[in-house]
């Protein structure tokens, strides 16, 4: 029987040996995938029990810190807590166990958690561990202006709406506001308190950044757009004239002008400057006609529209600029055939944008044409307050001409001293801005409008633009002067980025 | 050294392994459990040399090394049970000091000749039968997870499966050992027997509604019936036979059909069916090489609520793996590898066809049910719930290994004094 007995205990051996094996297989080859998988509730664990690090304003002001709990098993978890709740949760996000990660808390976790691949990140960890310490994270230092966000936020607050303001100089954000807003420190405990509150408008969407990932309708304010591509195509200069009926025939119909209190306006003859001063869609209409829809999607393409606009907050926070089509980004092959170049001009057709990339516009012609890449985290640091990263300026594109961009510059500020949007001025300081109403066809309060601006118009420091749903009146008369306001509180304090 | 001397040495050793085991979930964990952790270490230690003292006097020439690996894996596993929930610990210690007591039992009542047991294999046969079909009766049977394993009475709880494994071995070996010229044969009329086997097996699989034990009586059936034939072609029959059951069984039975549905991918079926054994997975993926060491892993969530269900019984390899790593799991599967050669060469030197047959079948169902819940575990074979032995929180396990244990020690006690 010993021979048997033999190959059985091979057998037997062998059974407890594939064990091994399988072990190996799941602690090493396939640890890495399922360390990845979202529902590893584990991996969650673990990065509750790191101490996250704190997202704090530009001046240090803390926007989210942690809350220090025991958990019933004896394990310490860290929860994070907002301090000013609803002020700057778009921007921010939450950080949550069943609810998991959005905003910087998801796009800047590794840094937050200290997973970041810097040298002296994974010693500080590596020490922590093998202390036994808490894992500490590092701290985001944002370029938001918790003054010009608090104006932002209580202009924008009972509407619906966004603002953004940028320094045209380098691309950093100062404010970044979208109402209506949540509590963050509601999301995990009390989500259906944030799910069921009402809004001026449907749908709520409170957790919607937007500031970055609404699409509105520019009307107008796409004018601007309209007019660096016009000057750019040297057809134009900021004196060409062109005579305005009060309506463009297009397709053999006639579009008409803004109707202001009932009345179609007529201007007859009128130069470039006026045109965009008093919005005149006859002109633009026929501007877009004579250079066509192609220079004028090309012109948007140039400020940035079509492409994610840059921001470190999660990518599906963001959405592009650009004519939609049911729903989704349409890039025209053939623009000649299948945009139509005259609505295109002053902001219909399909033309959809974010106020983030009007805001990137504004700043566009603010630092003579060239459009500063957008970014909202100054610096990160260490927990020993050494500086693991720094954010430094780039060049994000090339919207225009310098001789382009002064010419826009002066047309805008007339929009401002006569136009449409002299609710925006400002005592003392040059304002540049541009109006913007568009109809969304709706019956009751059917007007998305919209200001964009920068100031001082001859060194400007800050860039904004505005955008308010449901309403009745003009941007000039809704929008411009949240703009002022949001701008006023930034140029008031200490001046340089 | 003598034998037993030696097997003093080894204890020695365990209860250090057992000390430093305890002080690392003591140290990692000292908000939650009490200094008394170290008293465990101590009376650990102490049941351990009651019992080395009860086989100096009972069998002294028995293998020095089996009562040390028994004694190794009920540390490892009340450490980890220790560290999941300290009451749980609390009963597991009282466990076997019952386990203890039994194997002192057995030693005692078989130290003469344990091959009396040979004259009522058939009592042990009826009784182990009798055993399986507890559960399945309507007022103390119990379904648990889907299947009938357990017997209720009163707050007492117990699973006689484990017990039966045990008399049916003793059967198996006195019968085959009487039949095995006849059966080696292969004249047809003498796989009435196997028949009657396997359609036992089969039985208790319906009435348990438990895939993973039928699957280990068929196995040591089958072990055991080639130990004493030599005939690898009933194996293969054996084998196929089992196999069609089985399908049957896929067919017919709902809960099986899901244990082979989660078996092939639970990760659809994460929030679902799927949990256990994902969040198993997530267990031991989470140790990596060296995991984060006792006391250090996570088993709860952030809330407090379990991961994973029953963690210290049929899934206590994941929360030893994860918070030992791949070298603890290695190492304590190489444990487990050793006893398993330790009680086959046990088999190999005992020196009559009962003795050879009992020893080879108890340490084939020690490996085969290792096998079965560890490579349910990892997803090898279809997930099927029984304990892990020696390791498992449980009571009629740990009693039902230490008879085991006690077997083997009078077997090799036998043949070690034959020699002399």
């Amino acid at each position: 029987m010993n021979r048997q007995i033999a190959q059985l205990s091979i057998l037997a051996l062998a059974m407890i040996a594939a064990l091994i094996v399988g072990t190996t297989y799941w602690q090493t080859w396939a640890a890495a995938g399922l360390a990845d998988r979202q529902d590893n509730a584990i991996k969650l664990v673990a990065q509750f029990s790191i101490k996250r690090g704190l997202i704090r304003a530009a001046d240090g002001e803390i926007l989210a810190t942690n809350r220090k709990k025991k958990t019933k098993s004896g394990q310490t978890v860290y929860l994070r807590r907002y301090p000013l709740a609803g002020l700057f949760a778009h921007v921010v996000g939450y950080s949550t166990v069943s609810r998991a990660r959005t905003g910087l808390e998801a796009s800047e976790n590794d840094y937050l958690t200290g997973s970041n691949t810097n040298l002296k990140t994974i010693l500080d960890k590596t020490l922590s561990q093998l202390r036994g310490a808490t894992i500490k994270g590092n701290d985001l230092w944002l370029t938001l202006k918790p003054r010009a966000q608090r104006v932002a936020m209580a202009q924008l607050a009972g509407k619906c709406g966004a603002a953004v303001a940028l320094d045209p100089r380098t691309g950093a954000v100062l404010a970044m506001a979208s109402q209506p807003t949540f509590n963050p420190n509601q999301v995990e405990t009390n989500f259906g308190a944030i799910a069921r509150a009402g809004a001026p408008c449907r749908p709520a969407s409170r957790l919607v950044n937007r500031a970055t990932a609404g699409l509105f309708v520019p009307g107008s304010s796409f004018k601007v757009v309209t007019s660096a591509a016009a000057l750019d195509s040297g057809r134009y200069n900021i004196n060409s004239t062109f005579f305005d009926p009060g309506y463009c025939i297009e397709y053999g119909k006639q579009v008409h002008n803004f109707a202001d209190q009932g009345n179609v306006e007529r201007f007859g003859t009128v130069s470039f400057l006026e045109a965009l001063e008093h919005s005149i869609n006859a002109v633009f209409c026929n501007i877009g006609k004579t250079i066509g829809a192609r220079s004028v999607v090309n012109g948007a393409k140039r400020f940035g529209f079509y492409k994610d606009p840059p921001l470190e907050t999660p990518s599906n926070e963001r959405d592009p600029s650009g004519l939609y089509d049911h729903g989704r980004l349409f890039d025209p092959k053939h623009p000649e055939t299948q945009v139509d170049p005259g609505r295109l001009a002053f902001g219909q057709e399909r033309m959809l944008v974010t106020p983030l990339q009007m805001a990137m516009v504004a700043s566009g012609v603010a630092n003579h044409g060239l459009v500063m890449r957008p970014y909202v985290v100054q610096r990160v640091t260490a927990p020993d307050g050494s500086v693991v990263t720094r954010t430094k300026p780039h060049k994000y594109t090339h919207a225009m001409k310098p001789t382009t961009a002064a010419a826009l510059n002066q047309m805008m500020q007339a929009v401002v001293t006569g136009g449409t949007g002299t609710a925006a001025q400002i005592p003392g300081i040059k304002v540049a801005g541009k109006t913007g109403t568009a109809e969304t066809g709706a019956i009751t309060n059917p007007n998305t409008t919209w200001f964009i601006a920068f100031a001082p118009a001859d060194a400007p420091r800050v860039a904004v633009a505005v955008v308010l749903q449901n309403q009745t009146g003009a941007g000039g008369t809704t929008a411009a002067p949240i703009a002022k306001t949001i701008m006023e509180s930034l140029l008031s304090g200490r001046s340089g980025p | 050294m003598t034998l037993r001397n030696r097997e003093l040495a080894n204890l020695v050793i365990v209860g250090l392994l057992t000390a430093i085991g305890f002080a690392s979930v003591y140290i990692a964990r000292q908000a939650v459990v009490s200094t008394g952790s170290l008293a465990y270490a101590g009376f650990f230690f102490a049941l351990y040399l009651a019992a080395h003292l009860v086989c100096r006097l009972t069998v002294p020439n028995a293998d020095p090394y089996l009562l040390p690996m028994a004694a190794l894996l009920t540390a490892v596993g009340l450490t980890e049970i220790y560290r999941l929930d300290p009451t749980d610990a609390f009963r597991q210690g009282l466990w076997i000091v019952v386990a203890v007591g039994a194997l002192a039992a057995t030693l005692f009542l078989l130290q003469r000749d344990y091959r009396r047991l040979e004259s009522y294999k058939y009592l042990c046969g009826v009784a182990a039968i009798a055993l399986l079909m507890l559960p399945a009766l309507p007022v103390i049977g119990q379904q648990v997870n889907g299947a009938r394993l357990w017997v209720h009475f009163g707050s007492l709880q117990f699973q006689p499966g484990e017990l039966a494994k045990v008399l049916l071995i003793v059967f198996l070996a006195g019968y085959l050992r009487e039949k095995r010229e006849v059966l080696a044969q292969g004249r047809l009329k003498d796989f009435g027997p196997l028949l009657v086997i396997w359609g036992g097996a089969m039985l208790v699989l319906v009435e348990t509604n438990d895939l993973g034990s039928a699957l280990l009586y068929f196995g040591i059936f089958l072990a055991m019936l080639y130990v004493a034939t030599g005939r690898l072609l009933f194996i293969v029959i054996g084998g196929l036979l089992f196999v069609g059951g089985a399908a049957a069984a896929y067919k017919l039975i709902g809960h099986v059909r899901t244990r082979v549905e989660i078996w092939i991918d639970p990760w659809p079926h994460i929030h679902t069916t799927g949990y256990q054994i994902t969040q198993s997975l997530y267990s031991i993926a989470n140790g990596g090489f060296a995991g984060p060491g006792l006391g250090k892993g996570t088993f709860t969530t952030t809330s407090g609520a379990q991961l994973i269900p029953s963690a210290n019984t049929d899934f206590i390899y994941s929360a030893i793996a994860q918070e030992l790593g791949l070298i603890g799991a290695a190492a304590l599967l190489l444990v487990f590898m050793l006893f398993v050669a330790r009680g086959m060469k046990v088999a190999m030197l005992a020196d009559d066809g009962f003795s050879k047959l009992l020893a080879a079948g108890l340490t084939f169902s020690f490996a085969l049910q290792t096998f079965i819940i560890v490579g349910g575990i990892l997803r090898m074979i279809p997930l099927t719930g029984v304990t892990l032995p020696f390791v498992s929180y449980g009571g009629s396990s740990v009693v039902a290994n230490f008879i085991l244990l006690a077997g083997l020690l009078l077997i090799s006690n036998r043949s070690n004094s034959v020699d002399r």
